[in-house]
């Protein structure tokens, strides 16, 4: 259909049939993040209660409270440790699916699948069973005689980014295979023909080609750990609170909507930098493709 | 084959070994899960002590198990329909048509996966609180449409892009107008991606616990919160049963539906 047939019927269509979406993610999202904003400057009274004046003290007491900069800090450092060793876990079986030629492809693809059906929080709490006193790990080492009293490795920071290590590594490993599937084996053949070894080749033609892929699984993992806040519920200590833990007690256990509402957008508006500072630099197509395979 | 990539060493059964570990680590801790259902022991862990079905005895009587699994497939059910109406909806919209503004729509579109979950889920909570709401079940109904929407609109959307506009425009130029040729021709077509995103949006909502912490009405338990107000109180041999059963119900779903729009795909073609 070119131009100068559409009817201002035909036009309207599309917004037709988007209407019901768009009020939805309106309403549901977009008026919810200005109202946050709003509440962000209402003055916490007690408990459940607030007044409507406005008044800068939550964002004062966000930028002087020690206690808020140590968190975010934390989450900060725990995103970054689980993004970089899901990078590096998640490589190697991602160079491998999309180099090998087994005919078992599509049933190590079809695993990486498997685990978004499984439920997260049974994924979760299952690393109880590895890394508790009772557990896998606990109970062969007393067995086999390497120690003699069961190691603390649950309810601790490890244990935490252990378990988000779990959850987040199918993204990663699809996000850089379909980097690395999309590279040409011609170039691969053309640096070994003059002369690279196989490391070469690869640091030199695929390392750099699979960047986009990496990077989009980098940012992936980093924003949704970053964000989350049931794992170190379930596998860590109330040391190892992330800042979705202090979110989500300054608003259920508090009832301190306006803190609550001014820590919510620092979360946000810390993990849309990182986004935004990665699209300048890659696109965001690409998140968008990750999330989509 | 490839002469470059044939040439393998050390350095690639190397590789391989990773990759064995790396399949190892994703899926051991939920065999364990799985083995330690059956465990005739009181204790939630190691040592087995025998073969026994005990615990899944015990989860059938337990009444707060049952109304959490209630609750969870109805707003999961509710959610899905809703979900995917809206979503094929939006999907047509930007793959048949060219509009000023679609690129905005399409990053409005993906936002919610990208926004954390806790934000979101906040967010909501303080819509209901400005509205003077009480949060009722259609909170939490709400809430999972808008988290599952984006993954909806990928899905269709890319089964969408690879069904021809030539069949539409056939219908249409032997006289049916848009809405037959959406009943007999877009719609048909479109099966396996419905059947697919249905689905999605039902595990989505299933297994969603973050948001839903902040969004249940209070004394509501969804089957994933239930999970976790047990876990707080003692690692009990029922959770390793409950949580098998969740295994089978999740993963046997899709596979069931991978038949079912397999077998669509091919009678509607």
């Amino acid at each position: 259909m070119s131009d100068s047939t559409l009817t201002a019927a035909d036009r309207r269509r599309p917004w037709l049939l988007l209407g019901p979406t768009l009020i939805t993610l309106f309403v549901l999202m977009i008026l919810p993040i200005a109202i946050m904003t709003v509440f962000s400057f209402y003055e916490f009274v007690t408990a459940g209660v607030e007044k409507e004046v406005y008044t800068s003290a939550n964002w004062r007491e966000f930028f002087t409270d020690s206690f808020y900069h140590m968190f975010l800090w934390k989450t900060v450092r725990v995103a970054a440790i689980t993004a970089i060793l899901c990078a590096a876990m998640g490589y190697p079986p991602a160079y491998f699916i999309a180099m090998s030629h087994t005919k078992h492809k599509w049933l190590l693809l079809l695993l990486l699948i498997v685990p978004f059906w499984i439920s997260f929080t049974i994924r979760t709490f299952s690393w109880i069973h590895i890394l508790g006193e009772q557990g896998v790990v606990n109970v062969l080492l007393l067995k086999t005689g390497l120690i003699s009293e069961p190691l603390r490795m649950l309810y601790t920071e490890g244990a935490v980014i252990m378990g988000m290590i779990h959850f987040l590594l199918p993204y990663m490993i699809l996000n850089v295979y379909v980097s690395i599937e999309g590279i040409d084996r011609n170039l691969i053949s053309a640096a070994r023909t003059l002369g690279c070894t196989a490391w070469q080749a690869f640091y030199e033609v695929v390392l750099p080609l699979s960047l986009p892929g990496l990077m989009a699984g980098l940012l992936l993992c980093f924003v949704l750990a970053a964000g989350s806040y049931v794992t170190p519920e379930i596998l860590g200590s109330t040391r190892d609170a992330l800042f979705g833990n202090i979110i989500f007690d300054t608003i259920m256990g508090q009832l301190n909507w306006p803190m609550g509402a001014t820590l919510s957008l620092v979360l946000l508006v810390m993990l849309g930098a990182v986004a935004a500072i990665y699209s300048r630099y890659m696109g965001l197509s690409r998140i968008f493709k990750g999330l989509g395979a | 084959m490839n002469p470059a990539t044939e040439n393998r060493g050390l350095g690639w059964r190397a590789i391989q070994a990773l990759t064995v570990l790396v399949y190892i680590f994703m899926f051991a801790p939920i065999m364990v899960v799985v083995v330690l259902s059956f465990n005739d022991s009181q204790f939630g862990g190691f040592p087995m002590t025998g073969f026994s079905f005990r615990w899944y005895h015990k989860l059938m009587e337990n009444q707060a198990v049952l109304s959490a699994f209630q609750t969870s497939v109805w707003v999961a059910l509710i959610t899905a329909v809703v979900c995917s109406v809206l979503g094929i909806m939006a999907a047509l919209a930007l793959v048949r048509y060219d509009f000023p503004g679609k690129e905005w729509v399409n990053t409005i579109l993906v936002a919610p996966a990208l926004v954390p979950e806790t934000v979101l889920g906040v967010g909501l909570l303080l819509l209901m609180r400005w509205a003077h709401q009480p949060r009722t079940l259609w909170l939490l109904v709400l809430g999972h449409i808008m988290l599952a929407l984006p993954y909806v609109v990928l899905v269709v959307q890319a089964r969408l892009i690879g069904i021809k506009r030539v069949y539409e425009e056939a219908a249409m130029s032997l006289g049916a107008n848009r809405f037959q040729t959406f009943r007999e021709i877009t719609l048909p077509l479109l099966m396996p991606a419905i059947v697919a995103s249905l689905l999605l949006v039902f595990t989505i909502s299933f297994d969603n616990i973050t948001a839903s912490m902040f969004w249940r009405p209070s004394g509501v338990e969804t089957m994933p919160t239930q999970i976790l107000s047990m876990l707080k109180i003692s690692i009990s041999p029922e959770i390793n049963a409950l949580g098998t059963l969740m295994i089978v119900v999740t993963v046997g779903l899709p596979v069931l539906g991978g038949g079912l729009a397999r077998y669509l795909a091919r009678s509607g073609r």
